[in-house]
């Protein structure tokens, strides 16, 4: 699915991704930890294309693919989805207009037929449930005024909606209460599919309760110093970062 | 005045009217350019105005000698040379025009066509000769007829005064007086033709009154003078302009525009405006200099003012509501886009005289490419004016980094116990929000329509229906290009 190789990334002048190298197959969920600061949401912005982020060196190959070659909304369109650390308001911009229009685009690219508002609107509410999202968050602006775990459940419908085939998780655990961390990872859960592989960026190790992942990766300065099965985050809940990066200056 | 209003039921007049219906019958010729008293005379006669409205125009143009053109706004132009226009010009014979569309600039045809204009209106706006294009279909028939049954007039103003001159002459100038300012004076002493409105006691107008139903106001030139009168407990819905872009020839729109609201009535005065914005350059386009105010002289009367203004070169224009009734409302929505080289200062005046007058600002701008633009609004509340509230919001959008934005809040308080609140923003089209949308498959073009339509929702959304479809059409038509 998607296959990233000795990636180097700037911001600002500033280098940040210093050699990432990650592959993750079909049907996979990895999930990155690594402390603040460290590159996490960088790599995301990358891989969904965003501006500001310039590749130096490296490549990003998606379903066979030069990814990094694409606009941000192609690779919507090709089934690259990131769900936002911070989500952003966006006021007066309906929610669900907004997702038709992304739905569509992505259907015209596809040579699909466009669904139309009834068809849309049936898909929306299914949807919604999913993630038990009330109703009236689908006719409000898009995030406008929305509380911060909120928009991250928003963040997941929004998934559920677009259906894509590569999903980054940024932080969609970060500000969820108990209940809201359990309904969202039941959406994630349901949303697992063989043709789907899900990147969960995360500092807390309860989230892998909930959704079990793969693989994981610790992400720091710049680099992924350690891949490991579930039990890895379980020991850095325990020990914090530094005997990673210990272990790797030793190496 | 009062009793003449009584004597005559407004049936009468609208039965009187519409025999006359839409078409002026002056003979005409052109004016050399200038302008003296002479060419006032001249205007006046052509239109075998009463003696009463020549007498108002001179005072108004021997005013208007003695004033100079404002320099306060925060455009900057070359400046109008008033003896190099001619203020009175046959209306143009639609043989002077092309003769199909095929003839017509395809620029044109396809601003038409991307805002999903008909044919026919096509043709009509473009200025194809084509036999009365409107008075032949059946819905301009059924428009008038359904007037007719209520009573409401709605004519050209050149007819008013001649069909209702008690009327005219009643409120004409009695909310903008011929002095109020330069423009305003100079609108008075040559103005030509407008539209006339007059809704009689406790009768809502049946549907939204447009000048576009009328084929002779298109061409009323430069200085163009309305007139609108809700009597008690009466409401109206007027629209102004359309989105497409129109034909004119004149640089200098001076239009004064009046409305008085009786005890309990409403006036909602919706205004599209796009005229020619000139060229990628900043040259040529059209200087619109307007003076619109409302006095709600009854209690418990309103006035709702929303515009969306697009085009024009420079923008010029402060549409007010003299809050004089007890317990009566002002209200000002407006959407203003400056891009290219557009100059906009606009905003509105709320002057509270009355009691409980509340009323309400919600100002958006957008400025794009070169574009320059100002909100300029004051908020008077006066000593009677117990118990006034006003609420302004004002917000600003920039696309880009060559364009500008300021905000000019006026506010004068002489009394203690009312109620301010204003808020302003000013924020850039977010790389963020952009970033946001083309990460869920949305095109960076169609990201910023999105976002700038959002930001003018709270205008759109008091615009009727049809016409607010139209302004997100109108605005996207007019952000391509702007962007990127
Ligand atoms: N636009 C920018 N300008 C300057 N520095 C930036 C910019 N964006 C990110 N950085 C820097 O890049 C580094 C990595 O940031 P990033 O957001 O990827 O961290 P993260 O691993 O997601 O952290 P967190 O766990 O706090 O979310 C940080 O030092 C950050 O300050
Ligand atoms: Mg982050």
């Amino acid at each position: 699915m998607l296959k990233i190789e000795n990636l180097h990334a700037s911001v600002a002048g500033k280098e940040i991704l210093k050699g990432i190298n990650l592959t993750i197959g079909a049907g996979e969920i990895h999930a990155i930890m690594g402390p603040n600061g460290s590159g996490k949401s960088t790599l995301s912005n990358v891989i969904a294309g965003r501006d500001g982020y310039e590749v130096t060196q490296g490549t990003v190959t998606y379903k066979g693919h030069d990814l990094l070659a694409m606009e941000p909304e192609e690779r919507a369109w090709e089934g690259v989805f990131l769900a936002f650390q911070y989500p952003v308001e966006i006021p007066g911009v309906n929610n669900t207009y907004l997702l038709k229009a992304g739905v569509n685009a992505a259907r015209r690219h596809r040579g699909e037929q466009e669904l139309d508002a009834m068809e849309f609107m049936q898909l929306v509410r299914e949807k919604a449930k999913l993630v038990e999202l009330d109703q009236s968050f689908l006719s409000r602006g898009v995030n406008e005024g929305f509380s911060g775990g909120e928009k991250k459940r928003n963040e997941i419908f929004q998934m559920a909606v677009l259906e894509p085939s590569l999903a980054l998780l940024d932080e969609t655990d970060s500000g969820l209460d108990i209940d809201a961390l359990r309904i969202v990872a039941k959406g994630v859960n349901t949303l697992r599919a063989a043709d789907r592989s899900i990147i969960m960026i995360t500092h807390y190790q309860r989230l892998l309760d909930y959704i079990e992942p793969d693989v994981v990766h610790v992400l720091a300065d710049g680099k992924i110093l350690k891949t490991g099965d579930k039990s890895l985050a379980l020991e850095l809940e325990e020990r914090g970062y530094d005997w990673v990066r210990a272990e790797e200056a030793a190496a | 005045m009062s009793e003449v209003k009584q004597e005559r039921k407004p049936e009468e007049f609208a039965g009187r009217e519409y025999q006359a219906g839409f078409i002026t019958d002056i003979e005409s010729d052109t004016l050399p350019p200038g302008l003296n008293e002479d060419v006032v005379r001249h205007i006046s006669a052509k239109k075998n105005e009463p003696e009463w409205l020549l007498n108002w125009r001179l005072e108004a143009f021997r005013h208007w000698q003695t004033m100079t053109e404002p320099h306060w706004p925060n455009v900057s132009y070359t400046p109008t040379d008033y003896q190099s226009i001619s203020y009175y010009s046959a209306p143009k014979s639609q043989a002077d025009g092309p003769k199909s569309l095929d003839e017509v600039d395809p620029k044109l045809l396809e601003t038409y066509a991307k805002l999903g204009i008909p044919l026919r209106e096509q043709e009509f706006l473009a200025g194809v000769a084509v036999d009365a294009v409107f008075d032949s279909v059946s819905v301009a028939t059924t428009f008038k007829g359904k007037l007719k049954d209520v009573g409401v007039i709605f004519c050209p103003i050149s007819e008013a005064v001649r069909d209702y001159p008690e009327l005219v002459q009643q409120y004409l100038g009695t909310v903008v007086p011929t002095g109020d300012n330069f423009f305003a004076a100079l609108n008075s002493a040559v103005f030509t033709d407008g539209s006339f409105v007059f809704i009689p006691k406790g009768v809502r107008c049946p549907m939204e009154l447009s000048t576009y139903f009328r084929i002779n106001a298109l061409n009323t030139g430069q200085f163009e003078r309305t007139l609108i009168i809700a009597e008690e407990g009466s409401y109206v819905s007027y629209l102004e302009g359309c989105t497409a872009p129109q034909r004119d020839e004149n640089q200098l729109h001076a239009a004064v525009v009046e409305l008085v609201a009786l005890d309990d009535a409403q006036i909602k005065y919706s205004t599209v405006q796009n005229w020619y914005p000139g060229d990628e350059d900043g040259l040529g386009g059209i200087y619109n200099f307007v003076t619109k105010r409302a006095d709600c002289r009854g209690a418990r009367s309103k006035v709702s003012w929303t515009q969306v203004e697009t085009g024009s070169a420079i923008t010029w224009k402060y549409p007010s509501c003299v809050l004089r009734g007890d317990d009566s409302v002002g209200e000002f929505y407006s959407v203003a886009l400056t891009k290219m080289h557009q100059q906009a200062d606009t905003g509105t005046k709320m002057i509270h005289i009355g009691k409980n007058t509340r009323s309400t600002i919600v100002s958006k701008g957008i400025a794009a490419g070169f574009g320059n633009q100002s909100y300029r609004g004051l908020v008077k509340i006066g000593k009677s004016a117990e118990g006034a509230r006003n609420y302004t919001q004002c917000d600003s959008l920039l696309i880009g980094d060559k364009c500008g934005a300021h905000t000019f809040p006026y506010v004068e308080v002489k009394n203690p116990t009312a109620t301010m609140e204003h808020e302003a923003t000013t924020s850039k089209i977010g790389e963020e929000q952009l970033f946001y949308c083309k990460s869920r498959g949305i095109s960076e073009e169609d990201a910023v329509n999105m976002i700038v339509n959002g930001f003018c929702k709270d205008v759109f959304n008091e615009l009727p229906m049809e016409f607010a479809v139209e302004a997100n059409r109108l605005m996207e038509v007019s952000l391509e290009g702007a962007v990127g």
